[in-house]
């Protein structure tokens, strides 16, 4: 059973965050971790593989080349191997243009399942996993809370508003994962060590065949403008000194909600 | 380009449309131009609905046999378009079927599309707002490709009305085969039973976040949710970590709420869940840490223990009952 896993580095949500000014693009110059969310899908393939007793996990990820420790801790993590798509022209792609790359890369691989988180954590749209499974033709299954391979056939408990659904799919397939689906392994000291001389391929727009259909010339939106937001003042903030519960009672007189 | 035709997904339930479609079919009006619907399962019994509130074709791709929504949907739209030329834009739902439809129909037509919007006017074509930083600040974009813009909205950009409308003509959408991508079929369904009102709905609504400490803990918010007549939420963390089903998470990845008053006990205030409850009327914040960035939004707060104050908030609001 081989599985891919798209994953992003992200710059550490922890830290400050800003839109650079000319291009609106998120600044990304600082350090970039492995988004979180995509530590679950990594950690649910390499279970998965584990139970089939065969096969491999591989990373797939779009960005910058120069810092890839986000990417070496998938492979800490015991992913056997990463592809990057890397390129200056990649730069301002929308969500539509990211799908085309790494559907291009996943391509490649030809894996029996491919894992995504549900969304990213800098960027948020949602959409990417599942844009990726109609570029591949493949059956998808968003929101899973739980994740079951049971020879050709997929079953997934989906997420809904009211609880969730049971949903089967013959594989190949696309599924994104909740977090708290599994909980991740911490690389262990070994895995760090192996990491380093694991295979991460590096490929450009035009190894992918894509030359002139994605990056920002391919975007069909544009920012125009970033504005603040009316902002919401502070109110009275009070130490508990044990009246704080007959203090919040007579906040909830005062606007009428007892 | 003036926006003349506008279509909007509209997700059915047993009981009607969510919240949500009707919300964008109300908004679409307000662009005077031809507004449709698009939905699926049976679209006969809603064509009531969709005209009431603004929808003068309903069509309907009618019985997807277990299907999940995303990819039949999709391809039915993509033959719509083919069929009947494009729309200037196609608003849907910021929901887990809503997206499905979104992004396969983006990749379907090969075109872009915006999400996580809360605002659409016409400023000499389609503009749309996206909070972002946990809404501190908006930014507004255009569509630079050709039509149609296919825009994801969340919860509650808008407010539903009526507008009195006669009920909707039904028309079958043009049958689309999917093939492989429309081979995900829902087996079974299970509903997670909560009492009390609906948390997009509640006029209070009470949430719990890792200060809780501890999973057992989560009955404190359960119980003054109760007391209070309204709603118990919670952050993103504490469902990460399984204390509480992902129905009750308040936040960017989970529900939206604009109660008349939000109770967030134990949450710091990560840009994650402000997202989903800053549009609330007031904030009452209480966190024992006086930096949590929740304090700067909040119309009042309490530098606390929330093992200490919501005990005894609970004997306060025994004691008002």
């Amino acid at each position: 059973m081989n599985i891919v896993v798209c994953v992003k580095q992200i710059p550490d949500p922890a830290a400050p965050q800003s839109l650079e000014s000319s291009t609106h693009n998120l600044n990304r110059s600082g350090k970039l971790i492995l988004d979180e969310a995509d530590t679950y899908g990594v950690e649910m393939a390499l279970q998965l593989v584990d139970k089939a007793g065969t096969g491999e996990v591989t990373v797939v990820s779009m960005g910058s080349s120069s810092d890839l420790a986000g990417v070496r801790n998938a492979l800490a993590m015991g992913a056997a191997k990463a592809i990057i798509v890397s390129d200056d022209s990649l730069r301002g792609s929308d969500a539509l243009s990211t799908a085309k790359v790494l559907a291009a890369a996943i391509r490649r691989v030809n894996p029996d399942l491919v894992l995504a988180a549900t969304e990213s954590s800098d960027g948020y749209t949602g959409t990417t996993p599942v844009q990726i499974a109609e570029l591949l033709g493949l059956p998808s299954i968003t929101f899973a809370k739980s994740v079951n391979v049971d020879g050709s056939l997929v079953t997934v408990n989906r997420q809904t508003e009211a609880g969730y659904d049971e949903v089967t799919s013959p594989l190949p397939a696309l599924v994104t994962v909740t977090a708290g689906v599994v909980e991740p392994r911490y690389a262990s000291f070994k895995g760090i060590m192996a990491a380093k001389s694991k295979p991460v391929e590096i490929l450009t727009v035009a190894d992918l065949g894509l030359d002139g259909q994605v990056g920002a010339s391919g975007a069909g939106q544009s920012i125009v403008a970033v504005e603040a937001a009316e902002a919401r003042e502070s109110g009275e903030v009070v130490v508990d000194d044990g009246d704080g519960a007959d203090k919040i009672v007579a906040f909830l007189d005062s606007i009428k909600v007892l | 380009m003036s926006i003349s035709n506008i279509w909007v997904v509209l997700e059915p339930t047993a009981g009607g449309f969510t919240t949500t479609s009707l919300e964008l079919l109300t908004h679409a009006r307000t662009f005077g131009g031809s507004v449709a619907g698009i939905t699926w399962g049976d679209g006969a019994s809603h064509a009531a609905q969709a005209g009431e509130y603004g929808a003068s074709t309903l069509h309907d791709a009618g019985n997807l046999n277990g299907a999940l929504p995303g990819a039949p949907v999709a391809a039915a739209i993509a033959a719509l378009v083919a069929s009947a030329g494009a729309p200037d834009a196609i608003l849907i739902p910021t929901s887990y079927d809503g997206r499905d439809i979104a992004g396969r129909l983006s990749a379907r037509l090969d075109r872009t599309l915006l999400t996580n919007v809360t605002g659409i006017s016409d400023n000499g074509g389609l503009e749309t707002e996206h909070p972002v930083f946990g809404g501190t600040q908006i930014v507004k974009a255009k569509f630079t490709s050709d039509g149609p813009g296919i825009i994801v909205v969340r919860a509650k950009s808008f407010v539903a009305e009526s507008s009195g409308g006669a009920a909707a003509t039904v028309s079958a959408l043009p049958s689309a085969d999917s093939g492989a991508t429309g081979s995900a079929k829902i087996i079974a369904t299970h509903v997670e039973e909560r009492e009390g009102p609906k948390l997009e709905e509640a006029a209070v609504v009470v949430s719990g976040g890792r200060g809780l400490g501890e999973a057992g803990s989560y009955q404190l918010i359960s119980e003054i949710a109760k007391l209070l007549n309204g709603a118990a939420g919670a952050s993103r963390a504490i469902v990460d970590a399984g204390w509480v089903p992902y129905s009750h998470q308040v936040g960017q990845t989970g529900k939206t709420v604009k109660p008349t008053v939000y109770i967030a006990c134990g949450i710091s205030g990560a840009t994650q869940h402000m997202v989903g409850m800053k549009g609330s009327k007031n904030i009452v914040a209480i966190n024992k840490d006086p930096d949590a960035p929740i304090f700067q939004i909040a119309d009042f707060g309490i530098v606390g223990d929330v093992h200490k104050v919501l005990p005894a908030l609970i004997e306060a609001l025994k004691a008002r009952n």
